[in-house]
């Protein structure tokens, strides 16, 4: 051993990214296959014969906007399936674009908007069957826009007004339906991913078919619940699919941190010996793609996938947050994935069932939808003004039936 | 009637519930082939098979977020944190999640799980195998709190637990798993296997939550108290010769004020006693509600007696654990104050 002392004093390392306010964007060293190129394996592939796939990124749409490769040639979707994403897409777009503008308005509280991941939720949950379970995060909305959730539901949650399904407990982004497959969200990061696996181990338990997907962002990694759902997931071969949403930033902090230099975050589940692969996330058709196929895994009973989809938050965290304090503020132009609306719009226009003129009409139509729905919804109420849920309701489902020392606070309150 | 240990009462409590409803779940930390630590889940996956009692990853917020995860299925988890000293990788799971499923999904997601740990001292375990962390619950809005005094209440109360549709919080006491506890710590642990087992009905059969019990009646003083110093609290009112009703809380939330209430207007005098460290405790929740509904009928300042404001010791253990001596001094000074 050599002498201690003769050597150098030790020294931290403190991840940090490329690039900071005022700098150049550089986003060099996220390695990009050509769409297409990556290996489409069996789904009962052995785990350790695809671990390359947690390094790689599976893309199915080229710069031209074509459909190419093993993942593309899997997909059985008909044009108006497409048509359809690209519609769910464009409502979850607007209807951020709607409510950040509500919240500077000051007719909600918070919002959280999804800008440059829309893909992600809205092409997944495609890949779901009804009475199939999602565990979400905060920026999982195109879940329940896919699923058929009304936005007028949403809206009034938004607002906070007497229609909020969640009756004014809930931050507004916090949605939950049990019938459109959205558990409740919590604003404790990772405790759902867990949850999820749990909910999937029930299901098997039951001899059931159904089964359940967990979400969680790149920051909440770190967490000790992800390693506990990875554990439990891998342990008793739930038929669970752990999504985990790389978008570069946790509020203002680079996913650097919570990866540190080495692997990816997909390949955090090949310790597990759960399959693991690394998707585009803003290519609506390799999500769609590579959920199937670990949704298919799961439904077969082969257990857990992992999927790390790479993608860029080209938004704020949430309307309290300024990006532009941490990093440049060209960056999400940067990005070299592209936005994911458009990139199906050109495959659409491509395929030759979408065109520009049809796109801007979508738009207008879509728009006209959700003004209509926003205005329903102000009707009833706002944040600060109209009717609310009765302040009565703070004191309902706290538990099933009220005790005592609890009604007799109800009481005390005037109730 | 059967008679039992705590431990197999609880087993036998868990054997009817499975027995009766195949939706109910059992695991944790050795829990299935080997049936728990202290045994309470023995022979269950044998006769349930492994899909409903099963070991688990030693990962106490895993055990507690996949249970979660379960009940909002529809299934009904009891689970076994092995010591509720290591419940705390668990403690955001219980109260972010659990305890407000129903509450943050306006009643679209329930959470029907019992988190079953075993509590409290005496049986030198160090600082890591004694706390009695049941404050750190009934301060949860959400969660029901439970501590059993002996087989009988254990087994009803655990089946309560386990078919309530809320999350219940269910601490036994490790001091009484073996046998009744006659309060002194003079009984070697090896004695145990001596002691006369409790009365506990069997088959299907309820104590009702949020309900107390009345197990020494007396006149001069109130002592309010649960789990193993129920048992102290009866040797110390027999030792210090006062007239002391006794009163067995068994459910710490919800509270049966009522018979709190009656006991303390009855006697005037009231003496709360727990193991788990005093500032904080929940014998100051108790004391306030006293205070608020007994006021004009207390003759004497309440008083506290409970484990001291340190680390469980291993060592020292039987000058930490409130026994019948200190209880009773208590009681004697509670008595004289005109």
């Amino acid at each position: 051993m050599p002498d201690p002392d003769a050597l150098p004093p030790l020294s931290l390392t403190v991840p940090e990214p490329e690039v900071r306010p005022g700098g150049q964007p550089d986003f060099s060293h996220v390695a990009i296959p050509r769409a297409g190129t990556v290996r489409r394996p069996p789904v009962d592939a052995d785990p350790e014969e695809i671990r390359d796939l947690a390094f790689t990124i599976i893309r199915v749409m080229n710069r031209e906007g074509e459909a190419v490769g093993p993942w593309a040639e899997a997909l059985d979707f008909t044009p108006e399936d497409l048509l359809e994403g690209l519609r769910h897409m464009m409502t979850l777009r607007i209807y951020d674009a709607r409510m950040l503008n509500a919240q500077r308005q000051q007719k909600t509280s918070f919002y959280m908007q999804h800008l440059g991941e829309e893909a992600i939720s809205c092409g997944f949950q495609r890949a779901l069957a009804p009475g199939d379970m999602n565990f979400p995060t905060y920026r999982q909305a195109g879940l329940l826009i896919a699923a058929g959730y009304p936005l007028s539901a949403m809206m009034n949650q938004v607002f906070s007004n007497a229609e909020d399904p969640m009756r004014g407990r809930q931050l507004p982004v916090c949605y939950s339906s049990r019938e459109h497959g959205f558990f409740t969200i919590s604003g404790n990061l990772a405790t759902q991913y867990i949850q999820a696996v749990g909910w999937a181990m029930a299901s098997a338990i039951s001899g059931d078919r159904k089964i359940s997907a967990a979400w969680i962002g790149d920051g909440s990694t770190a967490e000790s619940d992800f390693h506990a759902a990875l554990v439990f997931a891998s342990t008793y071969k739930a038929p669970v699919v752990l999504n985990v949403v790389n978008n570069q930033w946790a509020i203002s902090t680079f996913q650097g941190i919570a990866r540190g230099g080495s692997g990816t975050f997909a390949a955090r589940g090949l310790g597990f010996g759960i399959p693991s692969l690394r998707v585009d996330g803003n290519d609506y058709l390799a999500v769609m793609a590579v959920a199937k196929w670990a949704a298919e895994r799961a439904r077969r009973n082969l257990g857990p996938t992992m999927i790390e989809y790479v993608t860029y938050r080209a938004g704020g965290h949430s309307t309290s947050d300024d990006p532009s304090a941490y990093r440049p503020a060209e960056e999400s132009t940067a990005w070299p994935l592209g936005d994911p609306v458009l990139r199906l719009k050109n495959h659409l226009i491509r395929l030759g069932v979408w065109s520009d003129e049809r796109h801007a009409q979508a738009e207008a139509e879509i728009l006209a939808e959700i003004t209509a729905a926003q205005k329903r919804a102000e009707a009833i109420g706002t944040l600060h003004h109209g009717q609310h849920p009765s302040p009565v309701d703070m004191f309902e489902d706290v538990y099933a039936e009220m005790p005592p020392h609890l009604l007799k606070q109800r009481h005390e309150a005037g109730f | 009637m059967a008679r039992m240990t705590m431990i197999e009462a609880i087993r036998d409590a868990l054997d009817v519930a499975m027995g009766a409803d195949p939706t109910v779940v059992v695991f944790g930390e050795d829990v299935g082939y080997f049936g728990g630590v202290f045994r309470c889940t023995a022979g269950l996956q044998a006769k349930y098979g492994k899909t409903r009692c099963f070991d688990t990853p030693i990962n106490e917020s895993g055990i507690v977020g996949a249970g979660i995860g379960m009940a909002a299925y529809g299934l009904k988890p009891v689970v076994e944190i092995q010591f509720a000293d290591y419940v705390y990788p668990a403690y955001d799971q219980i109260v972010s999640e659990a305890a407000r499923l129903r509450y943050r999904s306006a009643g679209q997601f329930t959470c029907p799980m019992v988190v079953r740990m075993p509590t409290g001292g005496g049986i030198f375990g160090g600082q890591t195998h004694s706390q009695s962390p049941e404050a750190l619950f009934t301060h949860v809005t959400g969660l029901k709190t439970v501590v059993p005094s002996n087989p009988r209440d254990a087994k009803g109360l655990l089946l309560s637990a386990i078919e309530d549709p809320d999350p219940v919080i269910f601490l036994e006491p490790k001091r009484l798993y073996n046998g009744p506890f006659d309060g002194h710590h003079d009984r070697p642990v090896t004695a145990w296997k001596t002691h006369e087992l409790g009365e506990v009905p069997e088959g299907h059969y309820t104590v009702p939550l949020g309900r107390a019990v009345v197990r020494r009646q007396g006149q001069a003083a109130t002592i309010l108290t649960y789990g193993t110093m129920v048992h102290v609290a009866l040797a110390a009112a027999a030792e210090s010769g006062v007239d002391a009703e006794v009163i067995d809380l068994r459910t710490l939330l919800p509270l049966d004020m009522e018979t709190v209430a009656a006991s303390v207007s009855k006697t005037g005098r009231c003496l709360v006693l727990h193991e788990a460290t005093l500032t904080s405790g929940y014998g100051a929740e108790l004391a306030a509600l006293v205070q608020a509904e007994c006021f004009w009928h207390l003759e004497a300042p309440i008083r506290r007696v409970a484990g001291w404001d340190t680390p469980y010791p291993h060592t020292h253990e039987w000058s930490y654990f409130p026994g019948p001596a200190r209880v009773a001094e208590a009681l004697r000074q509670l008595v004289e104050v005109a």
